[in-house]
């Protein structure tokens, strides 16, 4: 476990930092929650709502079963217990984003509890972090504020389907929130639950933070803070060290800055000072006044339903690093880039099961694969290459047929093509030459226009090595990268009369 | 024309599909009867005379080309204003709806326009359905035809008024504690709670979810089975509608049941109830008895009416009624807040706090305010067991008081109200006396029966006395078939107001 030690001049003080953390999720359906407009971002503002998430007089909500298929899978994938039973309660509170002025969410029952994420942390440790819930809810809408007179409302978020996970208290560093964070949302987006895309607002967090502090043998509490709608995790990051150096400070400041006397508090944060900001104490939260909403029948969750979600969900990304490390001896960095989605893997093991070479795949997807995915901000396996055109390209490396320059050019051309590479190598005169004359007559024009390097090989002397792979250049450079390098050598020693 | 406002629903539909008159007939002579009418009683908040005529030609002209004809063609029909329409306006009779216009319709509306129903309008009602007088109207009160001095009862005291005043063929109003049934009794006509689920509530305007149902209000008991073999089933866009096959009501309805048992609440026969009404229903066991029905006596615990040293009426279904109705309700009409749509204070106000309770503050009528405080406060932090938790409770007790009663009978005979109907300001001061004018009703909603009310009689002041039925849950065939024998039988008077005769 990491800590933050620190030393005090009064004295040996510990400080252990309590973190846990609230992650809002919206679920990647086709439609809403509760009716049955589009769920999708970006659309010009109130064209996705129906009298039903507008919160119009009269109208019902009717439960989307997709959305309650795809919390179970993020549950069960925490390895969390489903429960049998569960409702739909409301929550109350006034705001103009949220029209019915009460949102739909779970309370008392939420549909799963008591799980947990393996979270890794860099260079192979791991730390599991326990999950206390994971219930389903409505989103609100959003306020506009791009005009100087009055703010807007964009109800095309109303009523999207959103998960809220909440973990127990079990992380102790920045780092390790930030892992969690990404953990999470590389699970959420393996199981195809959600797209947690961060500029889209897919992913939300709200950590709550304390301190426990001994000194001589005692230990202090501070108040804990919940950070309120932090949007990525550079914010989730800064807000959660601000807390940790801001409750130190005050704690040292005044020793009577504990959780006892100041109870729990909500502070914002300030994306353009990085700092967090009081907004309001316990004493003054929201009463929401929950109560199962008569409007839904409570939800039940048979023995079947959940097997059938379960048998859906397949292997999970850190089994398939460890598979993958296992069964391919790739290193930990590949098998973890490999995985950090599903279908960049599946890709992989597409191209294996034909019979391609591993590490020649490996090379080829975190090479210009990685390269041009984080070019164009999309995963390896989006950028368009099949299992089909990896497998052959792999095939032609392990032939000689091309070298690993030219394949990395006709890589990047198999992206916008379903042509195959041989196809593509040829087109652009990319193969590997390995006709034995034509590479003799580049080999006999090498040594015939350079015969200071042709003497200084001869002579064996120590400049004969260097002198030996400029003449390789130079062959190389007239067959334009296109000449077997095996061939070349072997031709260039024979002729320089090394054999023998 | 004043035969063909005479004409029950069921009569009318069977003229218009003969020929022996037309819907545009059947309608114009219902929009005359308003036109003289209505200005007396004001049972109606707005009325599509333009609508209706272009309804009731295009059947017809469907009847002219041959073309098959649903069950209501051509009967003119009055519809609660808490049931969403997309022509004219939904105002739930409240300042805060006054002119809101929805742009989608009530399952149970679109049910009937479907079975060719011409829709006259849209009836009076209390705020947002809560009251039992419909005085507490933001448009006025309607008035009783029986006696214009007294109320129709209420929430749906317009919908009553027009059937009773030959103003509407038959209505649609809404019940969450007595809401139809109760106006039924007031007024002298038939008015169904169907079971909780029976009816699609998409469309009605929330007051108590869980205790909310539509019904029909009809002259005879064959109409209300005929509007509501109409309006009955499934509901896609309402998870709580049971998707239940409907009976066709009409085809058992005149087979008596044989060895009918009738339950008997003794706890709703004490001091409480009214002497003429009490024996208004000792009368109808008799007529029962005389069908060869047995009357047992069956007891309801936890709906006890107890009365005080100095008359006052006490319940515990009452009072667990007004805190799950008005909990709920302070949640459903959360929503009106001036944001989104409905009333906007026209006031400078400096923050959206201000916007909400000045908004809030002018939309809402007293009653309203009074109830949404009551549920907040009983969903309220460290309150939410003491009231709400607790009133769960009481309504698990009354509805398993109910299963047990219903295994030694087949229907429940009860009262529906302690009085007939009061006078206008009589109960407007005692909020609470006004709420136990409901003390007979609010048990069924509670459990989520099936009750129907039906005219007993007249009392010695010329009022109407009602009576009800309670069954099982989807026993509505069984409280229609019962209903129909006392009807047959009972050789009540014409439930026909004076007002109609000296007024035409
Ligand atoms: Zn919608």
């Amino acid at each position: 476990m990491e800590t933050q030690d620190s030393q005090m001049p009064d004295g040996a003080v510990t400080i252990l930092p309590i973190i846990g953390l609230e992650i809002h999720v919206e679920l990647d359906t086709e439609t809403k929650m509760f009716c049955r407009c589009r769920n999708r971002f970006g659309d010009p503002p109130n064209t996705n709502v129906c009298p039903v998430c507008i919160g119009m007089p009269g109208v019902l909500p009717v439960m989307n079963g997709k959305a309650v298929e795809l919390a179970m899978t993020v549950g069960l994938a925490l390895g969390c217990t489903v429960r049998k039973f569960t409702k739909w309660d409301r929550k109350s509170y006034y705001y103009p984003d949220l029209p019915k002025n009460y949102q739909i969410s779970q309370y008392d029952l939420p549909l799963c509890e008591h799980g947990r994420l393996e979270v890794p942390l860099p260079e192979g440790e791991a730390k599991t972090v326990a999950i206390l819930r994971v219930h389903l809810e409505e989103d609100a809408g959003k306020n506009v504020h791009d005009n100087p007179t009055h703010t807007g409302v964009d109800l095309n978020r109303a009523g999207v389907p959103l998960l809220e996970i909440v973990s127990e208290p079990d992380m102790n560093s920045v780092q390790q929130v930030g892992a969690y964070a990404r953990a999470m949302q590389r699970l959420v987006r393996w199981l195809g639950a959600s797209q947690a895309n961060m500029q889209m607002g897919h992913m939300r967090f709200e950590p709550n933070i304390n301190l426990h502090i001994t000194r001589d043998g005692v230990t202090y509490k501070t108040p804990i803070i919940e950070v309120k709608n932090l949007n990525s995790f550079r914010a989730l990051e800064s807000a959660v060290a601000y807390e940790i150096d801001r409750q130190t400070n005050e704690w040292q400041a005044d020793n009577a800055f504990t959780l006892e006397n100041l109870g729990k508090q909500n502070r914002g944060y300030d994306d353009a000072t990085g700092q967090t900001v009081f907004q309001r104490s316990k004493e003054e939260a929201h009463d929401y006044r929950y109560f199962p909403d008569p409007d839904l029948m409570p939800v039940i969750v048979s023995a079947q339903w959940r097997d059938r979600v379960a048998a859906g969900i397949g292997e999970l990304p850190l089994a398939r690093r460890r598979r993958y490390m296992d069964d391919y001896k790739l290193t930990f960095k590949e098998a973890d880039a490999l995985t950090q989605d599903a279908a960049t893997g599946d890709l992989l093991e597409g191209a294996l099961e034909a019979g391609a070479d591993a590490k020649r795949c490996v090379n080829l997807l975190l090479g210009r694969g990685a390269a041009l995915a984080n070019e164009r901000g999309c995963t390896i396996a989006e950028i368009g290459v099949s299992a089909g055109q990896l497998t052959d390209l792999a095939g032609m490396l392990t032939a000689g047929e091309i070298n690993a320059t030219s394949a990395a050019k006709v890589f990047d051309k198999l992206v916008d093509t379903d042509d195959g590479p041989q196809a593509i190598a040829a087109a652009a005169g990319l193969l590997a030459v390995t006709d034995t004359a034509e590479i003799e007559a580049w080999v006999d024009d090498a040594i015939a226009a350079n015969t200071q390097a042709v003497e200084e090989v001869r002579s064996g002397g120590k400049k004969q090595k260097k002198a030996f792979g400029f003449l390789m250049g130079q062959v190389m450079q007239k067959s334009r990268g296109a000449a077997q390098p095996g061939e070349v050598q072997r031709l260039l020693r024979q002729k320089l009369g090394l054999d023998g | 024309m004043s035969q063909l406002t005479d004409l029950t629903a069921r009569r009318l539909a069977v003229a218009v599909a003969d020929g022996q008159t037309s819907a545009v007939e059947a309608t114009q002579a219902y929009l005359d009867a308003i036109a003289s009418r209505d200005q007396a009683i004001s049972a109606y908040n707005e009325t599509f005379a333009e609508r209706a005529i272009q309804q009731a030609r295009s059947i017809d002209e469907a009847r002219a080309k041959g073309a098959a004809l649903g069950p209501l063609a051509g009967v003119p029909i009055a519809i609660k204003d808490n049931l969403a329409t997309t022509f004219g306006r939904t105002t739930c009779s409240s300042k805060m709806l006054a002119d809101f216009r929805a742009p989608y319709t009530a399952t149970a509306v679109a049910k009937l326009e479907a079975a060719g129903a011409v829709i006259l309008g849209k009836t009076n009602m209390d705020e947002f359905a809560m009251g039992s007088s419909t005085e507490n109207s933001a448009l006025g009160p309607t008035r009783n035809p029986w006696d214009t001095g007294r109320v129709p009862g209420g929430s749906s005291g317009g919908s009553a008024a027009a059937v009773a005043a030959r103003l509407a063929a038959a209505a649609i109003g809404s019940d969450t504690g007595g809401s139809i049934r109760q106006p039924a009794a007031f007024c002298g006509v038939v008015g169904l709670k169907p079971t909780y689920g029976r009816v699609s509530r998409y469309g009605l305007v929330a007051y108590g979810s869980s205790l909310d149902q539509i019904g029909p209000m009809t002259r005879d008991v064959a109409d209300a089975a005929l509007l509501a073999g109409v309006i009955a089933g499934g509901d896609p866009r309402d998870s709580t509608c049971v998707d239940q096959s409907v009976p066709d009501y009409l085809a058992s309805l005149e087979t008596p049941i044989d060895g009918l048992r009738i339950g008997r609440p003794s706890e709703f026969f004490s001091e409480a109830l009214d002497g003429e009404i009490a024996a208004a229903i000792e009368q109808a066991c008799q007529v029962y008895r005389s069908l060869g029905a047995t009357i047992v006596d069956v007891s309801l615990p936890h709906s006890r009416i107890d009365v005080d040293a100095k008359g006052q009426l006490s319940s515990y279904a009452v009072a667990a009624y007004y805190v799950v109705a008005t909990a709920e309700a302070s949640s459903n009409l959360a929503r009106y807040d001036g944001v989104h749509y409905g009333h906007r204070t026209e006031d400078k106000v400096d923050d959206i706090v201000a916007l909400y309770s000045r908004s809030r503050g002018e939309g809402f009528g007293d009653e309203v305010k009074r109830r949404i405080m009551l549920g907040t406060f009983a969903l309220s932090s460290g309150y939410y067991d003491a009231y709400y938790n607790k009133a769960l409770k009481v309504r698990r007790l009354i509805k398993n008081d109910f299963d047990t009663a219903l295994t030694a009978c087949d229907v429940l005979l009860a009262p529906v109200t302690p009085t007939p109907a009061f006078e206008f300001g009589e109960k407007t001061d005692d909020p609470l006396q006004m709420y136990l004018a409901d003390v007979y009703t609010i048990s069924a909603n509670l459990a989520g029966l099936p009750a129907l009310a039906i005219p007993a009689g007249l009392s010695a002041a010329g009022l109407p006395i009602g009576m009800q039925l309670i069954g099982p849950v989807f026993s509505e065939e069984t409280l229609f078939r019962a209903a129909a024998m006392f009807e047959q039988a009972a050789n009540l008077p014409d439930m026909k107001p004076p007002m109609i005769d000296e007024s035409s």
